[in-house]
């Protein structure tokens, strides 16, 4: 499925969190999100995510307006891993998981067999089925992280939105949370602190102060001016001599 | 099949206790009957209700059934009708505000329902139960939008999960501003309009009292009851989704903005509708739904059904305890419940927001 944002204004208070932004992902893509601290990732996912209503601009599933489809009809299709959610109830995960479900579930169409399933393959997806009956508040920063991941895949979206995904994981779960996006027969925007990372994304957009300041493959995007202009960091472009990639060797903060 | 699925479907569970529940009420309704300054044995309250129900005609003390039809069992009834309505009201208001003190007693619900109904008691609209309830139900909105407003322009908003105890103060401080003041309106338009004995009974009714409860009331508290329990349980999934909060919840497909005005809506009518019948009676939808969430979870499929049932017996029990506790007197029933349900809302003060 082919997401599109048109021209984006996001306002509060006077303040412009998000600048005439336009970008657009197509179907099956691993779209990479970076920029500093406060420069509007999550504000545009929230967005893309029909959470919040654009000023002016619109969001795009397939050409068809968000605005104008049901909150349901939008959960079928498109899910969203926040950065951070929190709960003081009670629920352990594999419940947490089955909320992943609501989008399908009504009081005539009740949990079923198959609802059971798919709550056990994301489970399993994230490497958490061993954990089912834990309570949430007994998990760890990570192992919240991977169900969240995993309610959002119990929604088997066309599109998963990630806001900074890997934040509180270890770097097995990192790498392996990220395969498994990549892996995913779906479009992807990904959210990413760890620019390394986001040079494996199919595509790259950089916030800086609420604007779309780049929009490209990686390795056009990731230069070292725009990582010594956006992100004010001299690094270096090194070659791994494995396959030839790019690694970005941060030197220090200007 | 897996290990994994066999051990926790969603709801098949509770279907197999489910049978309890109304089994449970029955004997609730019938030990509310039977117990009271003149204990009424089980097989005359069995024989009254045959009489009454299919002209049974057995042979029955004119007085046992006096006080078993015409007092005690519609005191029941009315009894857990209300329970049932505050408890879910309670469960109501902290899914959707993500506030473990959300209760329509603490946030100044009931006392903006008390005012409404003692306007309309006081400027002569009619005192049927429906004009009462209206007036309530007009007082209960306006005290909920005025909490709501303080609470979000004192905290900072009621939106998002995790903000914890912070916002959780936040509706309490403006909760007990909004009590206050509809409170001391009530006071106000007491003092100003009623006769010395007309503001003897407004006062006692509104410590919450089921004295001069009938079956007409009846008729009014059992469907309130029920309505708000069947539009809770359409809702279910919708208040589970919002564990994670606002946002998470609309992301999983819930029309935030309806779901919430309905649910809302609704539990502020059951509110007024038991206010305007039997005062404001404190805590059931505090300590119920927090006592169920670690019997049977935070599930909504679980929570809603365990919570209507608990509220109910508890306020059976709570009665029987307000006739039988001091010999020849009849204590408010919201002081009983405030009794339980202080120190309750203190223990979940001290253990903070951990005890959802
Ligand atoms: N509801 C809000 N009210 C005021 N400012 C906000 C709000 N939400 C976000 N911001 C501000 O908008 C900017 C962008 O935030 P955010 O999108 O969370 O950035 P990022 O995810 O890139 O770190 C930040 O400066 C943040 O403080
Ligand atoms: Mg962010």
């Amino acid at each position: 499925m082919r997401l599109t944002a048109e021209h984006l204004d996001w306002t509060v208070q006077s303040k412009k969190l998000l600048d005439n932004v336009s970008l657009t992902v197509e179907p099956g893509q691993n779209y990479g999100l970076v920029g500093p601290n406060g420069s509007g990732k999550t504000t545009l996912l929230k967005l893309l995510a029909g959470l919040r209503k654009p000023r002016t601009g619109q969001v795009l599933l397939d050409g068809q307006p968000i605005s104008r489809m049901r909150q349901r009809d939008i959960a079928q299709t498109l899910a969203l891993v926040e950065q951070q959610a929190e709960t003081t109830d009670r629920l352990n995960v594999r419940q947490a998981v089955g909320l992943g479900r609501t989008p399908f579930l009504s009081p005539l169409r009740p949990w079923s067999e198959q609802d059971d399933i798919i709550v056990a393959r994301a489970l399993n997806d994230v490497d958490m089925a061993h954990m089912a009956d834990r309570l949430w508040h007994t998990l760890s920063g990570g192992e919240r992280q991977r169900v969240h991941i995993a309610r959002a895949l119990a929604q088997q979206p066309n599109i998963l939105l990630l806001d900074e995904p890997t934040n509180h994981l270890d770097i097995h779960h990192q790498l392996s949370i990220l395969q498994l996006v990549r892996q995913l027969p779906v479009t992807v925007v990904i959210a990413l602190h760890d620019l390394n990372q986001a040079m494996a994304c199919d595509r790259i957009g950089v916030m800086d102060h609420g604007h779309l300041v780049a929009d490209g493959p990686p390795a056009e995007v990731l230069t070292t001016e725009r990582l010594q202009t956006t992100f004010g960091v001299q690094a270096d472009l090194i070659e791994d001599p494995l396959d030839g990639s790019h690694i970005m060797r941060f030197r220090n903060a200007i | 099949m897996s290990p994994l699925l066999a051990a926790g479907a969603f709801t098949r569970p509770i279907l197999r206790w489910f049978w309890l529940t109304p089994l449970i009420l029955v004997i609730a309704l019938i030990a509310g009957t039977a117990i009271g300054e003149t204990s009424i044995p089980i097989d005359i309250i069995l024989k009254v209700l045959a009489n009454k129900l299919w002209d049974a005609g057995y042979a029955v003390d004119p007085i046992d059934s006096g006080i078993v039809w015409s007092y005690r069992l519609s005191r029941a009834i009315v009894a857990a009708s209300c329970g049932t309505g505050l408890a879910l009201a309670g469960v109501v208001l902290q899914a959707l505000l993500r506030n473990p003190l959300a209760d329509p007693f603490l946030m100044g619900i009931s006392a903006g329902a008390s005012t409404g109904a003692v306007s309309v008691t006081v400027a002569g609209l009619g005192a049927g139960a429906i004009t009462l309830s209206a007036g309530a139900f007009a007082g209960a909105c306006l005290a909920f939008g005025l909490v709501v407003v303080l609470a979000r322009a004192a905290g900072s908003g009621t939106g998002g999960g995790g903000r914890g105890i912070q916002t959780a103060g936040a509706i309490i401080l403006a909760g007990i501003a909004g009590s206050q003041l509809f409170n001391a309106l009530t006071a106000f338009i007491i003092t100003k309009s009623a006769n010395a004995e007309e503001a003897r009974g407004i006062m006692f009714w509104l410590l919450g009292s089921l004295s001069g409860v009938r079956w007409e009331d009846v008729m009014l508290a059992v469907p309130a009851a029920v309505g708000g329990l069947l539009v809770c349980l359409w809702h279910m999934r919708a208040l589970d989704a919002f564990t994670f909060g606002v946002d998470s919840a609309s992301s999983m497909g819930v029309a935030v903005r309806p779901v919430r005005g309905i649910l809302i809506g609704v539990m502020a009518l059951v509110t007024a509708v038991m206010v305007s019948m039997v005062g404001a009676i404190g805590f059931v939808g505090l300590v119920i739904p927090h006592a169920m969430r670690f019997i049977v979870g935070s599930q909504h499929a679980r929570l809603i059904p365990a919570s209507a049932l608990a509220g109910a017996v508890f306020l059976i029990g709570s009665d029987v305890l307000s006739r039988v506790l001091v010999p020849g007197q009849v204590l408010p029933i919201g002081v009983i419940t405030s009794l339980i349900g202080a120190p309750a809302f203190a223990l979940i003060l001290i253990r903070g927001t951990g005890a959802r």
